[in-house]
């Protein structure tokens, strides 16, 4: 079996699944956000249960909106807040807590390898980094877990993607994932699950390896998942808040397609408007001026990735046409930021360094398009009016790419201002 | 149970954003959302169609977000199904838990030009093309799906399980 298989079966309690199969399974982990909770905590009240299966596997996080930006949203964000006290919930975020959803439970340990967690949010997907199966659902399926701890599952298939060769200068986990959803399109892995191997990804850090499987759902995959190793150990050790338990691929595993890349061939790629799918080389682009870059979410909003751009922009100064906003995924990625000085050279750059929120790359706050206005950003989605009017348009990159055309006010690769 | 009404065509991958931008999702009212269904698909959208219309769309429809407020919005707009080549899977999961009727069939898409009036048996999938005197058939909902909108959706099957 696959990884996800193993992970499914065993949460089913069934000794062998094959794709196809439909399986009620037990879940690890619940969550949802300012925008998918208040959907759910309704739904949650008609099942006609009165408590949550486990107040300690429900996390809700106001994250998309908040700091609540409007009165509506401050009404939705009191829901969170109000069913979270009445059930006891051990996995309420608070303004001033919270981050990102997908960048704060990884970071907090609340997520192991090994769970099986739903989330009301897509990107959910995100935790396949850590060797779980994780997956995105709507707010009803939240509500039904939420009272049962149960949740019904299609066995998906499996993709397999194998990275060699040696990645290039200024090419990271972003640009992998950029690439391969250029070659496979946004439907290219529709209900599979997306399992990424080969030598690149066993050295691959855990921050590109969480943005890879983030962007799973960009294919259409239902799940991304890496095999967890070393790396994997290095980072939950002393983290995990729960036992974790590491599921491996058997050598027999059958996968409905494998792809491998030469990764010495991939270089800085971006996503044109509007889709993920529509991949080019940064070094195609260099005539696309911009108006606005983003340096966030959960894709690319962590130390890491802060650490990236912080290194291209460092005594360099945003272009006078560009507004750059930069936006730490969680309070401890931003305390990290102002302890290391990062959050002093973006200042310095004359850059937005926020506290963290999605904001922008739903087109919620903190930095919306006006017609006409483009923008560069290391977010997963260039989707029509993704991020403000439906006649923006949204470029999606790496953070070093993002910083260099900060700086020139256009498409630029890195070295360009070195 | 016989779906009959008039239909608006949509191309591949309409994503959740398209169906209902984030930008109104500070609420989740279905009658506020229903306002801007499927706005940034084309904008006019929402005044140009009737309650009881269908929407004919090529692949992959509702990608992107997994946000319940896309077929919420359509639901409560009047839209009466959505037949499409395929679904994003988190969008055709929420279809079911709230009760949107849809379909898959390559031959309806590929058949179907907009404003025919057409009629869809939900229950065997037999999509009926008044406008052209055509028949097509979309492919056969799985059991367990079934099961679901037999129950009235997954808060009532959860129910009856708890
Ligand atoms: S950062 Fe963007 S993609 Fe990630 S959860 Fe927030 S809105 Fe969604």
């Amino acid at each position: 079996m696959t990884i996800t298989e193993k992970i499914l079966a065993a949460h089913a309690g069934k000794e062998k699944v094959s794709p196809g199969d439909l399986l009620n399974a037990k879940v690890d982990l619940i969550l949802a956000n300012d925008i998918t909770a208040p959907i759910a905590i309704t739904e949650f009240g008609k099942t006609g249960a009165k408590k949550v299966f486990d107040n300690k596997r429900v996390a809700l996080i106001p994250d998309h909106f908040a700091p609540q930006k409007d009165i509506k949203a401050a009404e939705q964000c009191k829901m969170l807040r109000e069913f979270s006290k009445e059930q006891n919930l051990d996995l309420y975020f608070e303004v001033g807590r919270m981050g990102v959803e997908h960048a704060l439970l990884p970071e907090q340990g609340i997520v192991v390898p090994g769970d099986l967690v739903i989330g009301a949010d897509s990107h959910t997907c995100t935790y396949g980094g850590l060797g779980a199966f994780a997956t995105g659902v709507g707010s009803t399926d939240v509500a039904a877990a939420m009272a049962s701890g149960e949740c019904w599952f299609k066995v998906p298939e499996s993709m397999k993607f194998i990275y060699y060769g040696k990645l290039n200068k200024w090419v990271s986990g972003k640009d992998l994932i950029l690439h391969t959803i250029g070659d496979i399109g946004v439907d290219g892995a529709l209900y599979r699950a997306m399992e990424f191997e080969g030598e690149v990804i066993n050295s691959l850090p855990m921050s590109g390896r969480l943005t890879m499987c983030n962007m799973a759902i960009e294919a259409g995959g239902k799940n991304g998942l890496i095999v967890p190793d070393a790396i994997t150990e290095a980072y939950v050790n002393g983290r995990a808040k729960r036992p974790y338990k590491f599921y491996t691929s058997d050598k027999d595993a059958v996968y409905a397609d494998i792809r491998e890349y030469d990764c010495s061939k991939i270089e800085p790629t971006v996503a044109c408007p509007h889709l993920p799918s529509n991949t080019k080389q940064a070094s195609e682009l260099s005539s696309i001026t911009i108006d606005q870059v983003v340096v966030g979410s959960c894709t690319n909003g962590r130390i890491e990735d802060l650490r990236e751009a912080a290194e291209i922009i460092k005594g360099k100064k945003v272009n006078p046409n560009v507004r750059m906003i930069v936006i730490p995924a969680t309070q401890q990625i931003y305390l990290q930021a102002v302890r290391e000085g990062l959050a002093e050279i973006f200042v310095e750059a004359e850059a937005v360094f926020s506290t963290p929120t999605c904001g922008p790359c739903l087109g919620g706050h903190m930095g919306i398009l006006a017609k006409g206005e483009r923008a560069l950003a290391t977010t997963n989605r260039n989707f029509v009016g993704r991020m403000g009017d439906p006649g923006s348009e949204v470029y999606l990159s790496n953070p070093a790419v993002a910083a260099a055309s900060a700086i020139k006010g256009r498409i630029a690769l890195p070295e360009e201002t070195i | 149970m016989i779906l009959k009404g008039k239909t608006w065509k949509f191309g591949n991958n309409i994503d959740t954003d398209a169906i209902i931008p984030a930008r109104y999702l500070n609420t989740s009212d279905p009658e506020e959302l229903a306002k801007h269904v499927m706005e940034d698909a084309d904008p006019d959208f929402p005044n140009k169609m009737q309650k009881g219309d269908m929407i004919i769309a090529e692949a992959n429809f509702g990608c992107g977000s997994s946000r319940e407020h896309a077929p919420i919005a359509l639901k409560a707009s009047g839209i009466q199904a959505v037949i499409a080549k395929s679904f994003a899977r988190i969008f055709y999961r929420n279809s079911f838990n709230i009760g949107l009727p849809i379909f898959e069939s390559d031959e309806a898409v590929a058949k179907i030009t907009q404003g025919d009036e057409i009629e869809v048996n939900a229950d065997n999938g037999v999509i009926k093309n008044i406008s052209k005197g055509e028949k097509y058939s979309a492919k056969p909902i799985p059991p367990f799906m079934q099961e679901l909108i037999a129950a009235g959706g997954l808060v009532e099957w959860t129910k009856k399980r708890l």
